[in-house]
This record gives structure tokens, C-alpha cells and sequence, in this order.
């Protein structure tokens, strides 16, 4: 008996010993992947760098034809699309989070909870299709006319609602991409504001609170750093997102600061040029942009990380 | 030894033609497998030689569309039996990579447009105001420019939309190539090739991607291959060409502008055959080429493929007239005939 208790002692010592390891291992396996992954595509970029130098990063020109190529347009077109997509997803998203967990009537939780997380295993390639035959036109008819007419004579916000009525574009692309992204916030966002222990919002609701008081002094503050989570994964993929973005954005490397013209993304720029892109130069160019768009997720995502940071130190708070 | 002796059937089967089947079966049992990759565009009808071939030969035909450029690399490195590309390579970097080329058949790339009030092919345009339009220099559909050859065409007071390929593309390559020859101005500009700077547009991925996007785009204009103007009917413009006539896009023009180009001179079929010269030819017409080496590894495979083309080039052309490409003529095919016999071995 007493010989028998050490045995087990040491066989569970050596197996949670194993199981550390295992674990650090996968932890370990995503940072040198990482890692690779930037070197990789910083090595196979370097032929454009060496050649434009900085200008890479600012220059407008994408002329394969002439072998000059600055990342300036897809950067700008990726970030703007980006933040039309948060502007839009954040909202909604947060909205559909409390009315699940706090407003809704319980048999209808269950339904809506389903049809958010069926929305997040769409195909991209579905809601890429669904923008162009459906959305586009429905954009060209009735949005963009209205956008020309009503806020585009506007003194200084006029330049960014004007443009040709076509229904491609930065608009049309940062809406879909918004679209895309509500599942992702969303289901974050409820497990989380699920999270919230009922006694605080039942405290505040004692103490008199309205509906809207609790959600903005109880449930969104408790719940703050995790929410802000959310939206950074739903900020990343649609930095990287490239299908949806390909069938509406236009794919023309045009600066333009109107949101109903034109642009491109660089997963999207990647995604069309890439098969044929036969000069070094070229390829080395497209791989430079690759790389771009790690760095930019990088520092998005790190200045999302300051915020909270900050945040946090504010309110006294350190999880 | 074996090898060497199946290569000589083979040989000796593709210069008999139809009559030595039995040869051919035989010298499918040594060479099974014969390796391709390239252009897209040439993708549907390759398949459908490759599926007649192997029944009647036994021989598979294992094409990979991954585009020309990567065809082109591909062959280079050895790692395929041939290539295809839509843009030919000129003899300086064939002899460089020891390939030998030759161009297998036809397509034309047609401007279409989705402007209410014009009927199918009644607008009328020249080279050179094709480019201004893709330039945005000519803006409007009523500009004069337009109208002044258009007479009794209703055009209509509207901005042109311009559609282009957003992804590297043999189709953009012609097009642009044709756009240079007619217009100087398109040729100190945007230039050739097969991703150029546009200079206004959108740009749609593919074909399939140019086409849907002139079908929703009001006001429009485009380019796509031939094949998918008869697939989705789209409206499309006639071409002023060389010659000075208006031709519409159809299997006797494209035939005609490649039965006029001038390729005997060409070395090696480096030609690229827009603005032809005939009255009746169709001015944006494009040819697929094949690359195969001339000093390959493995001769019998070599042998394989280039009895593959023989047979492609003998009774495959029918095939393509039904899938919408258009075969080449006559002289050509004897052309090619008589240059893939020494060159490749």
C-alpha cells in the first residue's frame, strides 16, 4: 500500500511534466512559425526593397510594364476598407451581443446565437458573389446616387461620398467586409457579456439603474478588455480577407480619397497578380506586399494592445 | 533500347497519320504519361483533345492551367514535357533555354460593351479610339469621336465605364499589344503587357470576372475572349481594321487574320498576330503557343508530346471549332509540320 502511492506520485509527475511540454511546445510552434513566416517573406521581398527603397511604401506606381511598383495604394485601400468594416461590424455586433444575453426573450436565444454562428462558416468566396450580382447593383441604384446627391456638395467630406454610381468600390467593399466580420464579434461578444456575474447588473438594477445604464456602466466595462479582443479578431481578418474584397473593391491601383471609387487590397493584389508575375522584380514586389500587410496587422494589432493597456490603467484595472 | 524503338514507332505512326493505329497503342505502353502546363486560355479545348487522344491512343494528357508564366517556367526548368503560353518568346531566349515554339490555335479578344439602344455588333469603333477610351481620354459615350463614325447609332449621354483584367493575363497581353500598334500614344503610355498600369477602370478577375462585371456595370465597355461573348451574349463593337474595313469577331475573320499574318518570316512563329493585314481579318486575333525542349531528358516522352500536337494539329482542329476557338489554317499547320520534324528531337 504505502509502496504503491510514490509509483502513482512519480507516474503523475512524469506525465504532467510531459503534458508542460507538449503544451509550451504548441505555444512555442506558433512564435517560430510566426517568425519564419516574416523572414521568409521579408527575404523574398528584399529584391524590391533594395530596389525602391522607402518609396516602396509610398509610391503610388504599380506598372509591371515599366517594372516600377509602390505598395502605397493597396496599404491605403486595406486600411481604409478595414475601417469601414469596424465602423459598421462594431455596433451591430455589440448590439446583437446584448440583446442575446440581456434583452431577448430566452426562446429566442437559442435561434439567433445558431444564426450568428452559422454566418461566421460562410465561405468568403460566397459573400464575394453575393456583393457583386446582388450588392453592387443594389449600391449603384440606390446608395451611390444618394451619396452624390445628398453629401457629396458638402465642403470638406463631399470629396469622399463623390464619384461614379457603379457599386465598386471601397464603400461597397467595406460594407461586405463589416457583414463578414458581425459573426465574429458577435460570438465573442456574447460568451463574454454570458460571463458577466448577475449580481453586479442585479446590484445596479436595486440601485435603480435603467436597462441602458447597466449595459454601459455594468456590462460593457466588466467585460471591456475582452470585447476589445473581440474586435481585433474581427479587425484582423478582414485585413487579410481576399476573395469578397476581389469581387467588389475594383482592383485598380488608383489613390483616390473618394470612398465610391476603385482601389485594391494587398491580399487582393496578391491573390490577382501573383500566377503571372513572371519578372523577378515583379514577384519580389508582390512577396514585399505580403510582407507589408504582416507588418501592418502587426501594428495595428500592437497599438490595439497600447489601447488597452492604457485602458485599463485608467480604470485601475490589470486583467 | 526499348525506348528508342518505341520513339521510332511513334515517329513513324505520326508521319503515317491515321493508317499505323496499331503502332501508336504500341508506344503508348512505354510512354504513358505526358506532362503540360500553362495558359488558361487554352485550358478547355487542351482537355478535350487530351480525353480523344487517350481513347484512341492510350496516351494521358496531364495539363495543368497554372497560367503562361509559370508555363513558360515550368518548361524552362525541365519539370514539364511542353508549355503554352499566349505570349510568344523571341529565338534569342528560345535558343538560350534550347525550346523550340510553335502556336497549336486561335482565339480573338473582343471589345464588348452594356449600353441600352445599340444592337448586337453595330457599334463601331477604331483601334485608335479603342485606346483613347481605355486611356479616359475619350470619357463620354456621345463624344463626337464616337459619333462621327457611329451614324444612326442612338449613343447615349453617359460616362463609359472601363473594365480591365485585374489579374496577369495572355488576353491582356493581345489586347494591349494590339492597342500599341495602333496608337502611339497607348504605346508611350500605359504600353504592353499582360498586367499593365491602366489609367482609369475597374478591374475584374478573369474572364468570367470582366464579363460580369460589363453585364452590371451600365455604360460599359470591356475585353474578353471570344468564347465567352457567344457563352453569356453579350453585346460587343465591330473593329476597323488594317485594311480599313469594320469586321465583326466570328471563326472567319480570326482564320482570315491568321491565314494574312506573315509567318513564314516569323522565326521561330514569333508573331504576334494583331492588326493583320487582310481585308477581311479581324484585328485583335490571338494564337496559343507551345514550347517544348529541344534537347529533352527523356526523348520518348519528348516523342509523346510532339505526337500528342501532331495529332492536335492532324484531326483535333475540328474539335476546336466546336468549343469556340478557331483551328488554324491550312499552310500554317504546314508550316509547323515541316519546322517541329528537325527541330525537335
Amino acid at each position: 500500500m504505502t509502496a504503491f502511492v510514490p509509483v502513482v506520485k512519480s507516474r503523475s509527475a512524469v506525465a504532467d511534466r510531459v503534458f508542460n511540454l507538449v503544451t509550451a511546445g504548441a505555444a512555442w510552434l506558433v512564435l517560430i512559425l510566426l517568425g519564419a513566416t516574416a523572414a521568409s517573406m521579408a527575404w523574398g521581398g528584399r529584391l524590391a526593397f533594395e530596389t525602391f527603397g522607402l518609396g516602396f511604401i509610398t509610391s503610388t506606381d504599380w506598372d509591371a510594364v515599366a517594372g516600377k511598383f509602390g505598395a502605397l495604394v493597396p496599404v491605403y485601400g486595406t486600411i481604409v476598407t478595414s475601417l469601414i468594416a469596424l465602423i459598421i461590424a462594431v455596433p451591430v455586433s455589440l448590439g446583437i451581443a446584448l440583446f442575446l444575453t440581456d434583452i431577448a426573450p430566452r426562446w429566442i436565444r437559442g435561434p439567433i446565437g445558431i444564426a450568428v454562428e452559422l454566418l461566421a462558416a460562410i465561405p468568403s468566396i460566397i459573400y464575394g458573389m453575393w456583393g457583386l450580382f446582388v450588392f453592387a447593383p443594389f449600391m449603384a441604384l440606390h446608395v451611390d446616387p444618394w451619396l452624390n446627391d445628398t453629401l457629396g456638395p458638402l465642403p470638406i467630406i463631399g470629396a469622399v461620398f463623390t464619384g461614379p454610381p457603379i457599386g465598386i468600390g471601397m464603400l461597397t467593399a467595406g460594407i461586405v467586409l463589416g457583414i463578414m466580420v458581425i459573426p465574429f464579434i458577435a460570438a465573442v461578444a456574447r460568451d463574454v457579456f454570458n460571463a458577466v456575474p448577475p449580481p453586479l447588473k442585479e446590484s445596479a438594477v436595486a440601485l435603480g439603474s435603467t436597462r441602458w445604464e447597466v449595459l454601459s456602466r455594468v456590462t460593457l466595462p466588466y467585460a471591456r478588455s475582452a470585447v476589445i479582443g473581440a474586435i481585433f479578431l474581427g479587425l484582423g481578418r478582414a485585413l487579410g480577407e481576399t476573395m469578397a474584397v476581389t469581387f467588389v473593391l475594383g482592383n485598380a491601383h488608383d489613390l483616390s480619397i473618394s470612398l465610391l471609387m476603385p482601389s485594391n487590397s494587398i491580399a487582393a493584389a496578391i491573390a490577382n497578380e501573383f500566377t503571372e508575375a513572371d519578372a523577378e522584380l515583379y514577384r519580389s514586389s508582390l512577396i514585399a506586399l505580403a510582407f507589408l500587410l504582416f507588418v501592418v496587422t502587426f501594428i495595428v494589432l500592437s497599438a490595439a494592445k497600447l489601447l488597452l493597456l492604457r485602458i485599463n490603467r485608467a480604470h485601475g484595472k490589470t486583467h | 533500347m526499348t525506348f528508342a524503338a518505341a520513339g521510332a514507332a511513334l515517329f513513324l505512326s505520326a508521319c503515317g497519320g491515321q493508317t499505323s493505329n496499331q503502332a501508336n497503342q504500341a508506344a503508348a505502353t512505354t510512354a504513358v504519361e505526358i506532362t503540360g502546363a500553362g495558359s488558361t486560355f487554352v485550358y478547355p479545348v487542351l482537355s478535350a483533345w487530351a480525353g480523344d487522344y487517350q481513347k484512341q491512343s492510350g496516351v494521358k494528357v496531364n495539363y495543368q492551367s497554372i497560367g503562361s508564366g509559370g508555363g513558360i517556367s515550368q518548361v524552362k526548368a525541365g519539370t514539364v514535357d511542353f508549355g503554352a503560353s499566349d505570349q510568344p518568346l523571341d529565338s534569342a531566349e528560345l535558343a538560350k533555354n534550347n525550346l523550340a515554339q510553335f502556336p497549336i490555335v486561335i482565339g480573338g479578344i473582343v471589345p464588348v460593351i452594356n449600353v441600352t439602344g445599340i444592337e448586337h455588333g453595330k457599334l463601331r469603333l477604331t483601334g485608335a479610339l479603342l485606346a483613347d477610351i481605355f486611356a479616359g481620354k475619350v470619357k463620354r459615350w456621345d463624344d463626337p469621336s464616337i459619333v462621327t463614325i457611329n451614324p444612326g447609332v442612338k449613343l447615349p449621354s453617359a460616362p463609359i465605364a472601363i473594365v480591365h483584367r485585374s489579374d496577369g493575363s495572355g488576353t491582356t497581353f493581345n489586347f494591349t499589344h494590339y492597342l500599341s500598334q495602333v496608337s502611339p500614344t497607348w504605346k508611350a503610355g500605359p504600353g504592353e503587357g499582360k498586367t499593365v498600369s491602366w489609367p482609369t477602370g475597374v478591374g475584374g478577375k478573369g474572364n468570367e470576372g470582366v464579363a460580369a462585371y460589363v453585364k452590371q456595370l451600365p455604360n460599359s465597355i470591356g475585353y474578353v475572349e471570344y468564347a465567352y461573348v457567344l457563352q453569356n451574349g453579350m453585346n460587343y463593337a465591330s473593329l476597323q481594321n488594317a485594311a480599313g474595313n469594320f469586321v465583326l469577331p466570328s471563326a472567319e475573320t480570326f482564320s482570315n487574320a491568321a491565314a494574312t499574318a506573315d509567318w513564314a518570316k516569323a522565326q521561330d512563329f514569333n508573331l504576334v498576330m494583331t492588326n493583320a493585314p487582310g481585308a477581311n481579318a479581324y484585328p485583335i486575333t490571338a494564337s496559343v503557343f507551345v514550347l517544348m525542349p529541344t534537347n529533352a531528358k527523356d526523348p520518348s516522352r519528348s516523342k509523346a508530346a510532339l505526337d500528342f500536337f501532331r495529332y492536335v494539329l492532324d484531326s483535333g482542329q475540328a474539335q476546336a471549332k466546336k468549343l469556340d476557338y478557331v483551328p488554324l489554317p491550312p499552310e500554317l499547320v504546314k508550316q509547323i509540320e515541316a519546322y517541329i520534324g528537325p527541330k525537335i528531337k
